[in-house]
C-alpha cells in the first residue's frame, strides 16, 4: 500500500498550537472545553497568518461532551474570526478523539474534497456535567408534560430521596464496569510491569517535560492564555510538570486501584487535565503555494481494537505495525516515537507488546514490530507529566512530534495513542 | 411622468400604501413624499370602497427617516416654516381623525417627522429588526418636534418618558418602544405587512385589540403625571435640569417644555399652535443653524474618501495589529472588535498584555451591562482579541497601530521591527499625539505606508479621529485608514503632518492663555466657569488636571520648540507641574481629589505656587472667554493658512468633536464667520498690543478682514 496522498499532494501539517495543559480544577476551572478549543484554534489562525476564509472544515474531538452544545466543532468554528460557512463536526474516539479528527481531515484532503482543514480537540474535566438520576429525570419530564397543577404535584411527589443522588460520569468501561485505573492495574500484573519500573518511567516523563519547558521546545507550541472572565491571570505553560520529583517521592505514594497488591499510583498515572489543541492541515501543494513550510506530512495511520475485558489499553500494539506497513517503513526507521502516556504501566505494556512475537501474530505479522529505542521515545515527556485533556492529546502529540523532528533534522516519526473501549491508534509522519 | 414615491395596492378594501421615494436611500418627509401623500390620503378618505390604510416603506433601512433637513436649511424665514408645518399638521390631523383607520407598519428608521406621522396613525406595528429605531432627535439640531410630537407623544407614553425622548433625542429600539407603549405590537419583519393588513381590517370592523405589553406606569408616575400639580413639578425639575446642562446656551429644550406645557394648560390645539410658533422661531436661531451645519459637515465627511480626485479603493481590514496594550491600545482594540475586526495586541510582557485585555473587557462590558449587546455578541467580541508578546500573527495584518511609549527612539525601533514582518503594503499607523509622523517615517524603508491615527481618550467615547498624513503617505494608506475610521464609528478629518497636528495645536494656545490668566492672578474656578459658560464641556484648568500636567508640560515644550515665543508656556503650569502635581492621575493638581480620585473644589494650596500667590484679582468672564477663544481660533485660522487642515469644515469638526468647542457656535471657523474677520482681527490686535506676541493675527485673517471674506461660503 502506498503512503497517504500522491506525490506533491500529501497531507501537510502546517502548524500546531495548544493551550497550556493544566490540572483540572486549577486555572482553567471557569473555561469550558468549547472555550479552550476557541482559544487554541484562534491562536493557530493568528500564528499561521492564515486567511480564515480559506478554512473549509473544522473537525474537533472531545470525550465528555457539553449536553447543551454537543457539537463542539461547530461552536468553535462559529468564532467570528471565521466565516459562518466553515463546515464543522465533532468526533469521539475517547482519548484518541483528536487523532480521529486529524485522520478524518487527512482523508478528506486525500480524497480531494477539501484542501485546508483545522483539526484538534479540547477537554475540560473541571466542568464535567453532573447528571440527575433516572428517577429524578423521569419525574421532571413528567412534571413538565403535566397539564394541571395537580398532575404536576403528583409527578414531583414521585421523587424518592435516593433519586436526588447525582451521578458523576466515571472513567469506566460501560461494558465491563472496569475503570481505566483498574485496567492499567490489571495490565501491570498481566505484563509483569513492576512498581519501580512504572515510577522510573513517570520520573523520566517529568524530567523530559521539565527540560522541554525550560529550553522552550514545549512552550513554543503553547498559546498563552489570558484567562477570562476576569483576565487577572495569564498562563503560559503546563502546570502539572514536576521538575523536582524524585523516585523516593513517587515510591511513597499509595496505590489507588488495588490498595494491597497494586502498583498504579497518582504518580505514575496521567492527571485529570484541562486543555485544547489544534493543528492546521493542508494539501501539500496548496500549503506551498501559500508560502508555508509545513512542519511535517502524514505518511500513514491505522486504528485497531481488541476485547475491552482483556487489556484495555493495549490496542496501539495492534495498530502500530499496520501503520508502519502502510508507510512502507519499520520501527527501526523511526527517528522519534511518541507514545501517549495514560499510565506508565500502559506505556511499558505497549512497549513490551511491540517487542513480543505473540502480539505481533495477533496483529497479523510474522515478526515482532520491534524494540522501542528509549532514547527516541517521548523525548519531551508525555501525558504523565504534561497532562492529558482527553480530546486534546492527539493534536498535542502530533505537533510535538513534527516540531521535534524538525529541530533534530530527522525524517520519520511514529505516534501511538491508546483509548477507552480497547481502541488503539498509530500514525507515521515524515518531516520532508 | 416622474417615478412616484407612493404605490397603492387595494385588497378587499384595505389600501396598502408603500412609500419609496425615488432615487433616495431613505424616505424623508421632503416635498416629494408630501406632495403625493396629501392628495392620496384625501382621495382615499373620499373613496367609500376603502375601509382602512396600511402605511409601509419599501426601503430596507427606513420607514420615514425624518424631515428633509436640507429643506430646513434652505427655507429661510420663520413664516415659511410656519406655513410648511401648518400644512403638515393638517395632514396629520386627517390621518388621526379621518374616517379611515391607518396602520403604521414600521421597519427601519422612524425618526423625527417620521415618528410624528406614525404617532398620528391609529395603530403602530414595529418590526423586530435592529434597524427599526424610533426617535425624536430634533433637539440635536436645535429644533423641536414640529408635527404634533410635543402633544401626541406625552399623551401616548406619558409625560416623563416623552420628555426624556424629546430632550435627549435618543434612539429607541423596537423592543423598548413596545415597552414604552410607543408601538402597539412587535412582529418579525417578514410578517409585518400581513399583520398590518389584518389589524387594519380589524380596526375597520371595530374589533382590533392592541396586544401592547406596555408596562403600566408606576404608581409614582401616575400620581405625578395625571394631575396639574404633579405635572408642574415635572416641568420645573425638567427646566432646572436643562438649564444646568445647557447654561442657557440652547433654546430648543426649553421650547420643547413650553410647547408640551402649553398643551396641558390650554388644550391640545393651543399646544399645536405653540409648537408651530416655537419651531418657526427656533429654526431662525443661529444655534439651530450651526447645529445643522455640523450635521451636514458630518454627513459630508461620511462620504469623504480622504483624498481628492481618484481615490484608490481602501484595503479591507481583515486583521488589526496593535502595539502597546496601555489605555489607548486597549481602547483601539475594543472599538475594533466591536466592529468584528480581529485584533492581535502585542506588548513586551504577558502581564502587560493581560492588563490590556482586561481593559478591553471593561470597555466591552459597559455595553453588555447596558444591554446594548447580547452575551453572545460580547463573547464574540472578546474572542476576537488575541494577545502576544511576539510579532507572530502580524504578518497578514493590513494595518498596525502603534500606541507604545511616546519617544521617537521607541517609535523608530517599532517601525524597524515591523517592516520585515509585515506585507509590502501594510500600513504602520502611529497613535502619537506629540511626535511628527514625518519624523517617525524616517525609520521606514516604505514611508508611503506610514501614517498617524490620532485617537482621543477615551477611545470608545470620543467621536473624532485625526488622520495625519505626511508628504509621502500613499493615497491608498489614507483611504484605507479613513474607511477603517468610519467603520469603527469615528468622524475622520485629514490633517497634514505638523507639530501638534490640528486639534492639539489649537488647544495649546487656549490652555496656555488660561495659564497666563492664572499668572496674572485670575482664580482657577473663575477661568473654568467662564469657559463653561461659553459652552465648553470642561474648563481649561480642569482639562489640564484630566490630561495630566506632565503630559501638558511635555506638549508645551514641543509647541515652544515649534512656534517660539508665542507658544511660551505659562509660569503657573510650569511651577505647579514642577511641584510634582500630576493632575487627576496623581490625585493632586489645580483641584483637590479624594482617595477615590473624585474631583472636589479648587485646591487652595496650589495658589501659593503661582506668581501672584494667594492674591487673586478680578478679571472679567468676558475677557477670560475672549482671550482663550481668540487664541484658539487665531491658531485655527493659521492651520488653514498653512494647509494643516483641508477646509474650514474639517477645522470646525475637529474642534467640536476633538475639544468640545461649543457645537452651537459651529466651530472656530463658523464662530469667526459669525463675528466677522474684521472684528476678530480688531479684538486680536487689541490683545496683541497688551500681550505681544501671542495674539498677532495670522496673515489669512488679516487678508480676510481687508477683503471682507468669510471662511464658509
Amino acid at each position: 500500500m502506498p503512503p497517504l496522498g500522491s506525490p506533491g499532494r500529501r497531507v501537510a501539517v502546517v502548524a500546531g498550537v495548544r493551550t497550556p495543559f493544566v490540572r483540572s480544577g486549577s486555572v482553567f476551572k471557569h473555561l469550558s472545553a468549547i472555550e479552550l478549543g476557541k482559544l487554541a484554534v484562534s491562536e493557530l489562525v493568528h500564528r499561521t497568518n492564515l486567511d480564515p476564509a480559506s478554512v473549509q472544515s473544522l473537525i474537533y474531538g472531545t470525550v465528555v461532551p457539553n449536553v447543551i452544545a454537543p457539537n463542539i466543532a461547530r461552536e468553535v468554528s462559529l468564532i467570528p474570526l471565521f466565516p459562518r460557512t466553515v463546515d464543522a463536526y465533532s468526533v469521539s474516539r475517547a482519548c484518541a478523539s483528536a487523532n480521529q479528527a486529524i485522520t478524518n481531515a487527512a482523508d478528506q484532503i486525500v480524497l480531494g474534497h477539501y484542501d485546508t482543514i483545522i483539526a484538534g480537540g479540547a477537554e475540560s474535566l473541571s466542568t464535567v456535567p453532573i447528571l440527575h438520576s433516572r428517577g429524578f429525570s423521569d419525574a421532571l419530564v413528567a412534571a413538565s408534560r403535566a397539564k394541571s397543577l395537580a398532575a404536576r404535584v403528583q409527578a414531583i411527589a414521585r421523587i424518592r430521596p435516593r433519586d436526588l443522588i447525582p451521578i458523576t460520569p466515571a472513567i469506566a468501561e460501560p461494558t465491563t464496569g472496569e475503570s481505566m485505573g483498574q485496567s492499567a492495574e490489571k495490565m501491570a500484573k498481566l505484563n509483569g510491569i513492576t512498581r519501580d519500573a512504572q515510577d522510573a518511567f513517570a520520573l523520566r516523563s517529568h524530567r523530559n517535560a521539565a527540560a522541554g519547558t525550560k529550553d522552550g521546545r514545549l512552550t513554543a507550541e503553547i498559546a498563552p492564555v489570558y484567562v477570562g472572565p476576569r483576565y487577572d491571570t495569564v498562563v503560559t505553560s503546563d502546570n502539572g510538570i514536576r521538575e523536582d520529583s524524585s523516585l523516593e517521592q513517587l515510591a511513597g505514594l499509595k496505590p489507588v486501584f488495588d490498595r494491597r497488591y497494586g502498583s498504579v499510583t497518582a504518580g505514575n498515572a496521567s492527571p485529570l487535565t484541562d486543555g485544547g489543541s489544534a493543528v492546521l492541515l493542508m494539501r501539500e501543494d496548496v500549503a506551498k503555494a501559500r508560502g508555508y513550510n509545513p512542519i511535517g506530512y502524514i505518511r500513514s495511520y491505522a486504528y485497531a481494537a481488541l476485547d475491552p475485558a482483556e487489556q484495555l489499553l493495549q490496542a496501539p500494539v495492534l495498530a502500530a505495525p499496520v501503520a508502519l506497513q502502510r508507510a512502507g517503513l519499520t520501527l527501526k526507521d523511526m527517528d522519534l516515537v511518541e507514545m501517549h502516556e495514560a499510565f506508565a504501566a500502559q506505556v511499558l505494556s505497549n512497549i513490551a507488546g511491540l517487542a513480543s512475537a505473540e502480539w505481533s501474530r495477533r496483529a497479523g505479522f510474522d515478526q515482532p514490530t520491534g524494540q522501542v529505542d528509549m532514547e527516541r521515545l517521548n523525548v519531551m515527556g508525555g501525558s504523565l507529566s504534561i497532562g492529558h485533556p482527553f480530546g486534546a492529546t492527539g493534536a498535542r502529540i502530533l505537533t510535538t512530534l513534527c516540531n521535534e523532528l524538525g529541530r533534530r533534522n530527522a525524517q520519520f516519526g511514529l505516534m501511538t495513542v491508546c483509548a477507552a473501549g480497547a481502541l488503539g491508534h498509530a500514525m507515521v509522519v515524515e518531516r520532508a | 411622468m416622474t417615478t412616484p414615491s407612493l404605490i397603492t395596492e387595494v385588497m378587499d378594501g384595505i389600501a396598502v400604501v408603500t412609500m419609496d421615494v425615488p432615487g433616495a436611500a431613505q424616505n424623508t418627509l421632503g416635498a416629494a413624499l408630501r406632495n403625493e401623500l396629501v392628495p392620496l390620503i384625501e382621495r382615499l378618505q373620499k373613496d367609500t370602497s376603502i375601509h382602512a390604510v396600511v402605511l409601509l416603506s419599501a426601503k430596507s433601512d427606513s420607514w420615514i427617516a425624518g424631515a428633509d433637513i436640507d429643506e430646513i436649511r434652505t427655507s429661510s424665514t420663520g413664516a415659511e416654516f410656519a406655513a410648511l408645518l401648518k400644512g403638515g399638521h393638517g395632514l396629520l390631523k386627517q390621518l388621526e381623525g379621518g374616517r379611515l383607520p391607518i396602520v403604521a407598519a414600521i421597519n427601519g428608521a422612524c425618526m423625527g417627522g417620521g415618528l410624528e406621522v406614525a404617532l398620528a396613525c391609529r395603530y403602530r406595528i414595529g418590526s423586530e429588526s435592529r434597524k427599526t429605531v424610533l426617535a425624536l432627535p430634533e433637539v440635536q439640531l436645535g429644533l423641536l418636534p414640529g408635527l404634533g410630537g410635543t402633544q401626541r407623544l406625552p399623551r401616548l407614553i406619558g409625560l416623563q418618558a416623552a420628555l426624556e425622548m424629546m430632550l435627549t433625542g435618543k434612539n429607541i429600539r423596537s423592543r423598548k418602544a413596545l415597552q414604552l407603549g410607543l408601538i402597539n405590537e412587535l412582529v418579525h419583519p417578514s410578517v409585518l405587512r400581513a399583520v398590518a393588513v389584518r389589524r387594519a381590517r380589524e380596526l375597520y370592523e371595530g374589533r382590533a385589540m392592541p396586544v401592547t405589553t406596555r408596562k403600566g406606569k408606576g404608581m409614582g408616575a401616575v400620581l405625578l403625571e395625571d394631575n396639574p400639580v404633579g405635572r408642574s413639578v415635572i416641568f420645573r425639575k425638567a427646566r432646572e435640569g436643562v438649564l444646568a446642562k445647557t447654561r442657557g446656551n440652547y433654546p430648543a429644550p426649553l421650547a420643547i417644555l413650553d410647547a408640551v406645557q402649553e398643551g396641558y394648560s390650554n388644550g391640545i390645539d393651543a399646544g399645536y399652535a405653540k409648537e408651530v410658533e416655537l419651531f418657526a422661531h427656533l429654526a431662525e436661531t443661529p444655534v439651530s443653524k450651526e447645529l445643522i451645519n455640523i450635521f451636514f459637515a458630518v454627513t459630508a465627511l461620511k462620504k469623504d474618501s480622504g483624498v481628492s480626485g481618484d481615490a484608490p479603493a481602501p484595503r479591507p481590514i481583515t486583521k488589526l495589529g496593535v502595539l502597546g496594550s496601555g489605555f489607548m491600545g486597549a481602547g483601539i482594540t475594543a472599538v475594533s472588535v466591536m466592529q468584528r475586526i480581529p485584533v492581535r495586541i502585542k506588548d513586551a510582557q504577558h502581564e502587560r498584555v493581560l492588563k490590556g485585555i482586561s481593559a478591553v473587557r471593561d470597555v466591552l462590558r459597559e455595553k453588555l451591562v447596558r444591554k446594548q449587546v447580547t452575551r453572545q455578541e460580547y463573547d464574540d467580541q472578546l474572542s476576537l482579541v488575541s494577545g502576544t508578546i511576539t510579532y507572530d500573527g502580524f504578518g497578514n495584518a493590513p494595518l498596525v497601530i502603534e500606541a507604545v511609549f511616546e519617544e521617537l527612539g521607541v517609535k523608530h525601533q517599532v517601525v524597524r521591527e515591523l517592516e520585515p514582518v509585515l506585507g509590502p503594503d501594510a500600513i504602520i499607523a502611529s497613535n502619537t499625539s506629540t511626535i511628527p509622523i514625518t519624523d517617525i517615517a524616517t525609520a521606514a524603508t516604505r514611508p508611503q505606508n506610514v501614517i498617524g491615527l490620532h485617537f482621543f481618550s477615551p477611545v470608545h467615547k470620543m467621536p473624532l479621529l485625526e488622520i495625519i498624513v505626511t508628504k509621502q503617505t500613499s493615497a491608498q494608506a489614507i483611504t484605507t485608514c479613513v474607511a477603517y475610521g468610519k467603520r469603527i464609528g469615528k468622524t475622520c478629518i485629514i490633517v497634514n503632518d505638523a507639530p501638534g497636528f490640528y486639534v492639539n495645536r489649537i488647544l495649546a494656545p487656549y490652555i496656555n492663555e488660561a495659564g497666563r490668566l492664572l499668572d496674572e492672578g485670575a482664580a482657577i474656578d473663575a477661568i473654568d466657569e467662564a469657559l463653561l459658560a461659553f459652552g465648553f464641556p470642561v474648563g481649561p484648568i480642569t482639562l489640564l488636571d484630566e490630561v495630566g500636567l506632565d503630559i501638558a508640560a511635555k506638549s508645551g515644550r514641543i509647541m515652544l520648540d515649534a512656534f517660539g515665543a508665542r507658544a511660551a508656556p505659562s509660569a503657573s503650569l510650569q511651577r505647579v507641574q514642577e511641584a510634582g502635581r500630576l493632575g487627576r492621575k496623581g490625585k493632586s493638581g489645580f483641584y483637590a481629589y479624594d482617595e477615590a480620585g473624585k474631583k472636589g473644589g479648587v485646591d487652595e494650596t496650589v495658589y501659593a505656587l503661582l506668581p501672584t500667590g494667594s492674591t487673586r484679582s478680578q478679571i472679567s468672564a468676558e475677557e477670560i472667554q475672549q482671550r482663550c477663544v481668540l487664541a484658539m481660533v487665531n491658531e485655527a485660522a493659521r492651520c488653514l493658512e498653512e494647509r494643516i487642515v483641508r477646509s474650514p469644515r474639517d477645522g470646525d469638526i475637529g474642534a467640536v468633536f476633538g475639544i468640545g468647542f461649543p457645537p452651537f457656535r459651529g466651530g472656530p471657523f463658523r464662530y469667526m464667520d459669525a463675528i466677522g474677520a474684521d472684528e476678530i482681527v480688531r479684538r486680536l490686535e487689541e490683545y496683541h498690543d497688551r500681550f505681544r506676541p501671542r495674539f498677532e493675527p495670522c496673515a489669512l485673517l488679516l487678508d480676510m478682514a481687508r477683503n471682507g471674506t468669510r471662511f464658509h461660503g
